[in-house]
């Protein structure tokens, strides 16, 4: 638990020290703002439940790029920069080092996302929100951010240069959004299977729109557990040519 | 300390180490001498447990290096060519990290890091930022990481590669300091520095292992058992000759410059017979002014075994 703990404040203060953590977080804060301002308060009278229900819809979709964009660095950059040896030839396992790497990203995440707040705030101003609405959307979106971020993980411990690293997160990451549309090319029971790979359509939704779905949350932490444990067989296996 | 047994590894089908076994004992320091792509680094990676064999075993202190990787990693420093370091963080900073990483605590840490940071001529510096670094100071960061936390092994991979006479010297300080506490393997493909800084050398081509021993061992088995030294003595060219001829050990000489007095002459031994070299020389009258090993001796025992091997 110290090892994974101290990878994690290395990698949280690697985000804070260098340009990167601060471009991501302000490039999603501004397309988030804008989006908010263009498309979610509109510019007609409209239900505060919709308004909400708009900001996450597009929240999850900066979401996603903000961990593919977090995470690419995580590995790829240590390999590319050569201090990658310095975690292979430390006693921490791979175990400590995936779990230890993927949390410093979702922390990150996790700040990121809670600086969104002060929009669905400005709610308040003209009209009435369910804290449970807001509630509901946030975990969900947390709990998406955390699938993105271990598939970025994933993707980084895979890659040997962050670009490669962001290629192949994005691919998996897309791949998840678009299981909806192939599940419906398809017959049972591919069709089932794909439609409950989706990583918005069945499962978000509910969260947007203010239910906790216990569904959701499985799925959600399925993928994670499955992301990160892919990430630690890949690193494991890296010791044996 | 470590017991290496036929160790093998494969990159796909190229073998990059083939067969190779050794041993090392306790607070020895071990050069691997190789030209590029002998295999120096590849056998250093395993044993730091970076790398696991295709085949063969790594035993140290009698426990499989394998099997027990990770907490073998504990005990084990390691600095690789390019120093591996965090350039964001500050020099102090960075070393308190790699020891907790290590195991060790806050109150072991603040005892240690002084020191360290002494011996590698860190402490002015340890509040500096790493990015800020000259080449030399980096290397000397990715030294005091690797010893921080008194390991009983150190592999220095090229420590010395990229710095300037100076901070060569003040490394190779630094590494003979370390036999103290534990042992040093270092690989080199510049043999002075082999020369000076190891206790015994194993030499590596093409993935094998083609001669271990002290230089004098491996002098000897170049040289089918002979050694030469090389001579500055006051006097004449003939008494010189005549001393020799009748000196038991003594096969043969060359004189190479004879000027004011002063000849600079290469006496080949068939064994290890300097001090009665000496004695006769000084019984003859003639004034010793330096005696030394050959220069350049180890460049032609690497060429002559390297090319022994290749050729047989």
């Amino acid at each position: 638990m110290k090892g994974m703990m101290l990878v994690v404040r290395r990698d949280l203060s690697a985000y804070f020290n260098s340009m990167w953590g601060y471009l991501v977080v302000a490039s999603i804060l501004v397309i988030d703002g804008l989006l908010f301002n263009a498309y979610s308060l509109g510019t007609g009278a409209r239900y505060s439940t919709k308004v909400l229900e708009e900001f996450f819809y597009f929240s999850f979709g900066t979401t996603m790029v903000a961990a593919i964009l977090l995470t690419m660095r995580l590995l790829a950059e240590e390999r590319q920069t050569g201090t990658a040896l310095l975690l292979d030839a430390s006693p921490l396992s791979d175990t400590q080092i995936i779990v230890g790497k993927y949390l410093s990203a979702l922390a990150f995440l996790f700040l990121l996302t809670l600086s969104t707040l002060y929009m669905p705030a400005l709610i308040f101003v003209n009209g009435k929100v369910a804290l449970g609405q807001i509630a509901a959307g946030y975990l969900g979106l947390f709990l998406a951010g955390s699938a993105a971020v271990a598939i970025g993980t994933f993707g980084s411990s895979v890659a040997k240069n962050q670009l490669f690293a962001a290629v192949i997160s994005s691919f998996g990451v897309v791949f998840l959004l678009i299981t909806w549309m192939l599940a419906r090319k398809t017959e049972a029971p591919f069709s089932d299977v794909l439609s409950y790979m989706s990583l918005f359509d069945k499962h978000f939704q509910p969260f947007m729109r203010g239910r906790v779905n216990i569904d959701g949350i499985v799925y959600y932490l399925s993928v994670t557990f499955a992301f990160l444990m892919l990430s630690v067989r890949w690193m494991s296996s890296r010791r044996w040519k | 300390m470590i017991e290496v047994e036929n160790l093998t590894l494969f990159y796909g089908e190229t073998s990059a180490v083939n067969g190779v076994s050794f041993s090392i004992q306790d607070r020895e320091i071990v050069g691997f001498l190789g030209l590029n792509g002998a295999g120096k680094t590849t056998i250093l990676k395993m044993l730091a447990g970076l790398l696991y064999p295709s085949a063969g075993t790594i035993r140290m202190k009698g426990v499989d290096a394998t099997a027990e990787a990770d907490s073998l990693r504990a005990r084990i420093g390691f600095l690789p060519e390019d120093p591996p370091l965090y350039t964001d963080m500050r020099v102090a900073d960075f070393l308190r990290w790699c020891g907790a990483v290590r195991g060790m605590s806050a109150a072991e840490l603040e005892a240690r890091l002084p020191g360290v940071l002494t011996s590698c001529q860190l402490s002015d510096v340890a509040n500096r930022v790493i990015d800020e670094l000259s080449h030399g100071f980096r290397k000397r960061v990715g030294i005091a990481q690797a010893i921080l936390h008194k390991p009983d092994l150190v592999i220095l991979d090229e420590p010395i590669s990229g710095l300037d006479p100076v901070q060569i010297v003040e490394i190779r300080g630094v590494i003979r300091n370390l036999k103290s506490e534990c042992t040093v393997l270092i690989s080199s493909h510049i043999l002075s520095e082999v020369h000076q800084t190891c206790d015994r050398i194993l030499v590596l081509n093409q993935g094998k292992l083609v001669a271990e021993g002290t230089e004098d061992d491996l002098a000897r088995r170049a040289t089918g058992g002979s050694a030469r030294i090389h001579v500055v003595v006051r006097g004449t060219a003939e008494t010189l000759s005549t001393t020799l001829s009748g000196q038991p050990g003594v096969t043969g000489h060359t004189v190479e410059s004879e000027s004011g007095g002063l000849i600079h002459a290469s006496i080949e031994l068939g064994d290890d017979c300097r001090e009665s070299v000496v004695a006769a020389l000084v019984g003859a009258g003639m004034g010793i002014r330096r005696i030394e090993d050959s220069e350049g001796e180890l460049e032609h025992l690497f060429l002559d075994i390297t090319k022994n091997r290749e050729t047989s």
